[in-house]
């Protein structure tokens, strides 16, 4: 029998996921991983509770499958917490979400999984992976594109993909909760939350005052062509397009345009300097494993919650791609991904510079 | 699948099984009635309290029926520690640094709410505690010693008689928690000389749910669970008659057992030991190498995640257990390590190899085949 382990989450979508692939003939074997939390609040992470631990290991024993968590807390604070430290000691917002699903889940998990003589490795993202003639595998955009996560997938190359299956990208919301509800497995989902898992539930800022209170230097606000606004409270604390709590009387909205790391300013502007209709990325991963040879159409999400926009995209050397896009997009944050999608294949992404 | 972990429980043996079965229904009464439903069941009781004292060698009314070795152990510390703070005023609890939880967890209580003060024995490189330690940590104010039989990790028999010997040429309670050692080794109480003496079936394939407690005649005690008259008014609740009948027949059976049972154990775990040492480089024995549980092989291993290595080990087909066991994932080297004087690196990575009656040759075969590769499994991935 072909061996397979799900990673899971408690939630309804990992638990379906493994039922799925138990229902197609596979050993499958659950997992979870301890991540990194504040010393003190070991037990807050938001993807590993005791609760949802706990869940997990219901969901296995119902579907009668072995279930091991596996410790995964100092790579986690050296890959994902430090890069977010890192990041916003350079004045960036960083996204460790992708550093997460590339060094942590995709890397360290898959390892685990492979070393337990898994030939596959299953999550419960709603996406979807096809073989194709030519020996590749590409990745879609899930059958419900409202519940698309194909978006943080864009990190995975060639060989993780040849490892990966998304049982539930095939399925719509509706439909996973009802074959939950067939094998008797928890139907909620877990909690959809932005935040980081490992802020516990609190906002990032106190978490930087705690474990890198230099990164909260105060410093000049300026406007556009430098002339002084204010005085700003640490730029960790400001986001691009913020236009609430900047402390400046202006006659007219401002808006966080950048962040100058090395000279500590903020720098404001009006909404009409917000917006740009390009960016630059780097990092890019092209799913085919290869860049296209020409610039080509395609819809581009900045965001993971961001809606798609049109754009042309240009690969460049150095796993580098150029966007323009039709029309002016609001807030482009450097650190976030931008990734690529024709149709419903995903072509590629990188991190916004 | 390939069961190596006997130290963590055993299945019931059918012969247990069937001696209970008559006390679920059939005879379901209870033991304290006047009429003859509870007739039938006290005399079930009765009879079970015979066999275990004729194992130990005591009286029948010393010993106490309860619900599982931690249940025995908080009972025998708890009890005396009052009772010895009422007659004496003494509040000084000696005990060795590398306990079950079942006792360190349980004076830890006694010291954060009663204001005992324990006071943990070291011990040697074998993990034992010498009866010389427990001599010179004796004062006037000490109010009871407690010192496990063998360690349930790494598997050290501790010198219970001596130490014993130490505490009754100083009028002291000594307690000893038998859970583990019951299954292999003497539990003669007038050759060991305790004063108390915790068991747990399921470790010698009794059910898990009912344990017992020896209380040599004229050791101070105070019953911890209150209400009724039951066992000599030292722990109340009508009695799991079944179990107990179920104790009792495991017992009975380890007694007439035990040196084959060793013997067949010991031939398998020499072997273990012996192949993993030479297979597996950086590893060492924990515990003492001859004065050792005849079924119990125990091992570090250098840069190590001990958890994962069980989670390999399981996925290959093989139950085992280590130290630092935790289904959370969350792994810091156990207090049993730490006493050792194990650094983090070796203490992580400890695994327990605990084998049974029914543990075949081709099994541990097996299972030393399949070590060495997932060892180095375990390495790579950390």
């Amino acid at each position: 029998m072909t061996k397979v382990v799900v990673a899971m989450s408690g939630g309804v979508d990992s638990s379906v996921a493994a039922a799925l692939l138990k229902e197609q003939g596979y050993e499958v074997i659950g997992m979870m991983l301890r991540l990194w939390s504040e010393p003190g609040k070991e037990d807050s992470n938001r993807c590993c509770t005791p609760d949802s631990m706990a869940q997990a290991r219901r969901v296995a024993a119902k579907l009668e499958i072995p279930f091991y968590v596996i410790d995964a807390k100092d790579v986690f604070r050296e890959a994902v917490v430090q890069y977010f430290l890192d990041g916003y000691a350079r004045g960036e917002t960083p996204n460790p979400c992708l550093v997460c699903n590339r060094q942590i889940r995709w890397t360290f998990l898959l390892d685990h999984a492979l070393a337990l003589g898994a030939e596959f490795m299953a999550t419960g993202h709603y996406a979807r992976v096809r073989g194709t003639e030519s020996g590749k595998v590409n990745l879609l955009r899930a059958a419900d594109r409202t519940k698309d996560q194909s978006y943080i997938l864009h990190v995975l190359n060639q060989d993780k993909l040849a490892k990966a299956l998304f049982p539930v990208g095939d399925y719509t919301k509706p439909k996973v909760r009802q074959i939950a509800e067939k094998h008797g497995l928890p139907t909620a989902a877990r909690k959809d939350s932005q935040d980081l898992c490992f802020l516990a539930g609190e906002d990032y800022r106190n978490f930087i005052q705690r474990n890198a209170a230099e990164m909260l230097r105060e410093g000049d606000i300026v406007g556009c062509d430098g002339e002084m606004l204010g005085r700003h409270s640490g730029l960790a604390n400001y986001t691009i397009g913020q236009r609430k709590g900047l402390g400046v009387a202006s006659p007219v909205p401002l808006y966080v345009i950048t962040k100058h790391a090395a000279s500590n300013t903020l720098v404001l502007g009006t909404r009409d300097e917000l917006g740009s209709d390009e960016l630059a990325a780097h990092e890019v991963n092209w799913i085919a494993g290869e860049a296209p040879r020409e610039a080509f159409r395609a819809e581009v999400k900045i965001r993971y919650t961001a809606r798609e926009a049109e754009a042309l995209v240009t690969p460049m050397k150095g796993n580098q791609a150029a966007v323009r896009f039709d029309a002016a997009q609001r807030d482009i944050t450097a650190w976030q991904a931008a990734v690529f999608y024709q149709d419903d294949m995903l072509i590629g992404g990188g991190i916004i510079v | 699948m390939v069961y190596l972990d006997y130290s963590a429980t055993t299945p019931v043996d059918p012969r247990v099984l069937e001696a209970m079965i008559p006390y679920f229904s059939a005879s379901f009464g209870n033991p304290s009635s006047v009429h003859r439903y509870g007739q039938v069941a006290e005399a079930a009781i009765d009879s079970a309290r015979e066999t275990v004292a004729r194992v130990l060698n005591c009286r029948s009314d010393e010993i106490v029926f309860t619900s599982c070795g931690s249940e025995s152990d908080n009972l025998a510390l708890r009890g005396a520690a009052y009772a010895m703070r009422e007659k004496t005023g003494a509040k000084w609890i000696l005990a060795a640094r590398v306990e079950h939880q079942a006792v360190t967890k349980t004076l830890a209580h006694l010291e954060k709410y009663e204001g005992f003060v324990i006071e943990w024995l070291d011990v040697n490189e074998s993990g034992a505690v010498t009866a010389e330690v427990v001599s010179k940590a004796i004062c006037s104010n000490t109010v009871m010693v407690s010192v496990m039989y063998a360690n349930n990790e790494i598997g050290t028999i501790n010198p219970i008689k001596g130490i014993a010997a130490v505490c009754r040429a100083n009028n002291i309670p000594f307690h000893t928690d038998a859970v583990q050692a019951a299954a292999y080794l003497s539990v003669d109480v007038e050759e060991l000389g305790v004063d108390m003496m915790s068991l747990g079936a399921h470790k010698f394939y009794g059910p898990k749910g009912v344990g017992a407690l020896y209380v040599r005649k004229g050791t101070p005690l105070v019953s911890q669970l209150t209400g009724g008259g039951q066992e000599f008014g030292l722990r109340a609740g009508t009695q799991n008659v079944p179990y107990i009948v179920g104790f009792a027949e495991a017992l009975r059976l380890v007694n007439e057992e035990r040196e084959a049972r060793a013997q067949h154990a010991r031939l398998l775990r020499d072997r273990i030991i012996g192949t993993v040492l030479e297979a597996i480089p950086d590893s060492r024995l924990t515990g003492d190498a001859a004065s050792r549980l005849p079924h119990h092989a125990s091992f570090v291993f250098k840069d190590v995640d001990g958890n994962l290595l069980l989670t390999l080990l399981d996925a290959a087909g093989f139950a085992c257990s280590s130290g630092s066991a935790c289904k959370t994932g969350n792994p810091e080297p156990s207090e049993v390590m730490n006493a050792l004087g194990f650094s983090r690196e070796w203490g992580l990575g400890s695994l327990r190899v605990t084998l049974g009656k029914d543990t075949q040759r081709q099994d541990v075969e097996e299972f030393l085949g399949a070590l060495p590769n997932l060892v180095d499994q375990a390495r790579k991935l950390k």
